[in-house]
């Protein structure tokens, strides 16, 4: 344990320790603690000059029931899970599989092939930018949520090989063994043996796949434009220019688009985190 | 692999189909083709078109012309192109301060006292929040009006700064959100790598004498390695993947001053500047050719780690 845990220093170390938690805390989430108060202040706050009291009334009803009921955010959110949920399960589904062949078999271009699926996923993805805008358009898939669907699925899928490839490379190999012994069917070992075990992998990478993939901006901006598909992150720019100057609407239209991964990452925190720190150790 | 001819040869029917025969080495090609398919479509392919468009002047829709070089030889002569060199070069180095910045959180927080996993929670939480709210978040934190940076430093009687519309600033204040998440993932890494350090070993170089920064330094870091090489990885890619925030925070501007790679080419191949793909084109593989540098890098630390297995 390192630095030297807490309860063993003196009494006002830790009391020191223990009032210095929040502060830092608030200190570090200060921009976010902003945004939050202005969403509940009321409009005529800021019209009035003033921004930084504490709001004379609470407008957080007023302001959210605007955001909800009178703007295009819930189609934008809407389009959201459209387009993250299915990305989710098909990039899980074909990273499993990958993952399964590139950790279990021996075979000569085994390494090469998950160096690929590596490297691809290191890419600056803006490099793709023109050739899949291109493609998407002759699929006649151009601003619609099939063609950033499509899009995110593939590219997603180099990370997630990673992480499933070494997740499966993790498991007991006598399991597989035993099974072929049996006579078991390698498609069978698949479902039976392996796809049971992988469940906190598949748990932690749906998380992870979902946050991304929902705080996609880039991709949503050259493959949609418009209300009809665009993704919040994307939507939230036009919902500004039609609220300039309107901190109140914004801030909350800002804390409405950030919500559903803050509530997934707390819901789902410890397979979050899994996700994300594997290899982190060794 | 030798139980399984043993087995097979034991029980084995004399006539089985061909499938059968060969399943060990077919299966993993049917598990891989779907991945490999889409993968190839839209990751690998593009990277070799986007090469071959580069030599092209191409509005995106109508006649592609063949020009050479042509695209590559206007770089070298754009000032813009410079600029946004540097200002990549900067988000690389600066970029990088997440690691230690990250591992001194982590350190701060690697204690066990009540409520502190709803600290290391909330701590990590501007990793989760979209970039694009990041970015919004911070321009009003900027705000020269009446951002609360202006307020702070205002009450010890400087300022008012407008960061965001000002050349000399605007890159740092983008780096400075983009390092805001950016930490907290690099803090997470760390405590998660500060849980598996070997507390025998702390133990004896404590009774060493070691402490402080030396055993920090010494004892500590080197088995945070893992955690740091992967801090490394996605701090790297995360500094050249930049474009959310500038896009958000200030759309390139003030006079272009906060423009990197990916967003000049996005702007040129996309936006106002009209449609000039080929253009565009070449300023991404230019940003590939720096990825590809750490690439390799990384990709030769892994390869090492699979041999040592």
């Amino acid at each position: 344990m390192f630095p030297k845990p807490i309860e063993k220093s003196s009494r006002s170390v830790q009391i020191g320790y223990q009032s210095l938690l929040p502060v830092a805390l608030i200190f570090w989430l200060l921009p976010l603690i902003a945004v939050a108060l202005f969403s509940v202040k009321p409009a005529a706050d800021f019209t009035s000059g003033d921004y930084w009291n504490l709001p004379s009334t609470f407008g957080g009803v007023e302001n959210y029931s605007k955001v909800f009921f009178e703007s295009d955010m819930p189609r934008y959110l809407m389009n959201s899970i459209l387009i993250t949920v299915p990305t989710a399960i098909g990039a899980v589904a074909l990273s499993c599989m990958a993952g399964f062949a590139l950790g279990i078999y021996r075979f000569k271009s085994n390494l090469w092939l998950f160096f690929m699926f590596v490297a691809g996923n290191f890419v600056p993805f803006q490099i793709l930018m023109v050739p899949v805008r291109d493609l998407t358009l002759d699929l006649g898939l151009y601003n619609t949520k099939t063609g950033l669907v499509l899009f995110h699925i593939a590219f997603q899928t180099g990370f997630c090989t990673l992480f499933m490839r070494n997740f499966i490379k993790g498991l007991p190999f006598a399991l597989i063994e035993a099974a072929r012994v049996e006579g078991v069917a390698e498609w069978k070992i698949f479902v039976y043996v392996v796809l049971p075990l992988m469940k906190p992998a598949i748990a932690a990478l749906s998380v992870l796949i979902f946050t991304f993939i929902w705080n996609d901006y880039f991709w949503a901006v050259v493959l949609t434009q418009g209300v009809e598909s665009q993704p919040v992150t994307a939507g939230i720019t036009s919902f500004n220019a039609q609220y300039r100057a309107a901190y109140h609407l914004m801030s909350a239209g800002a804390i409405v688009a950030a919500l559903p991964p803050v509530a997934m990452f707390f819901l789902m925190q410890k397979h979050f985190i899994a996700g994300l720190t594997l290899g982190a150790v060794k | 692999m030798t139980t399984t001819t043993a087995i097979e040869s034991k029980h084995e029917p004399p006539q089985r189909s061909w499938y059968k025969r060969n399943e060990i080495s077919i299966t993993p090609w049917l598990f891989l083709t779907p991945a490999i398919l889409f993968f190839t479509v839209y990751v690998i392919f593009p990277i070799i078109q986007s090469f071959n468009v580069s030599v092209l002047a191409w509005d995106g829709l109508g006649e592609k012309e063949y020009v050479g070089l042509s695209n590559y030889k206007e770089l070298l002569d754009d000032p813009a192109f410079y600029t946004s060199l540097k200002n990549n070069m900067i988000w690389l180095v600066l970029y990088l301060l997440a690691i230690p910045a990250g591992l001194f959180i982590a350190l701060f927080l690697n204690q066990t006292v009540a409520g502190i996993r709803i600290y290391k929670s909330l701590f990590f939480f501007p990793f989760v929040v979209s970039q694009v709210v990041v970015g919004l978040v911070f321009t009003w934190f900027y705000d020269p009006t009446f951002g609360l940076l202006n307020a702070i430093i205002g009450v010890v009687g400087l300022g008012p700064i407008n960061v965001l519309g000002d050349p000399t600033y605007v890159t740092y204040g983008i780096i400075a959100a983009g390092l805001w998440p950016q930490t907290a993932y690099c803090m997470i890494l760390y405590l998660t790598g500060l849980n598996a350090v070997d507390p025998e070993q702390v133990e004896a170089a404590r009774l060493d004498g070691a402490k402080g920064w030396k055993m920090l330094w010494y004892v500590i870091v080197p088995q945070l390695k893992p955690a740091t090489f992967i801090a490394f990885v996605v701090t790297i890619v995360g500094a050249l993947r930049s474009f959310d925030l500038i896009s958000i925070m200030t759309n390139g501007g003030p006079f272009g001053e906060s423009r990197v790679l990916s967003f000049y080419m996005f702007e040129v191949a996309l936006s106002e500047y009209g449609f000039r793909m080929g253009y565009g084109a070449a300023i991404a593989v230019v940003l590939f050719l720096i990825m590809l540098c750490f690439i390799a890098y990384f990709l030769y630390s892994m390869y090492q780690e699979e041999k040592g297995r």
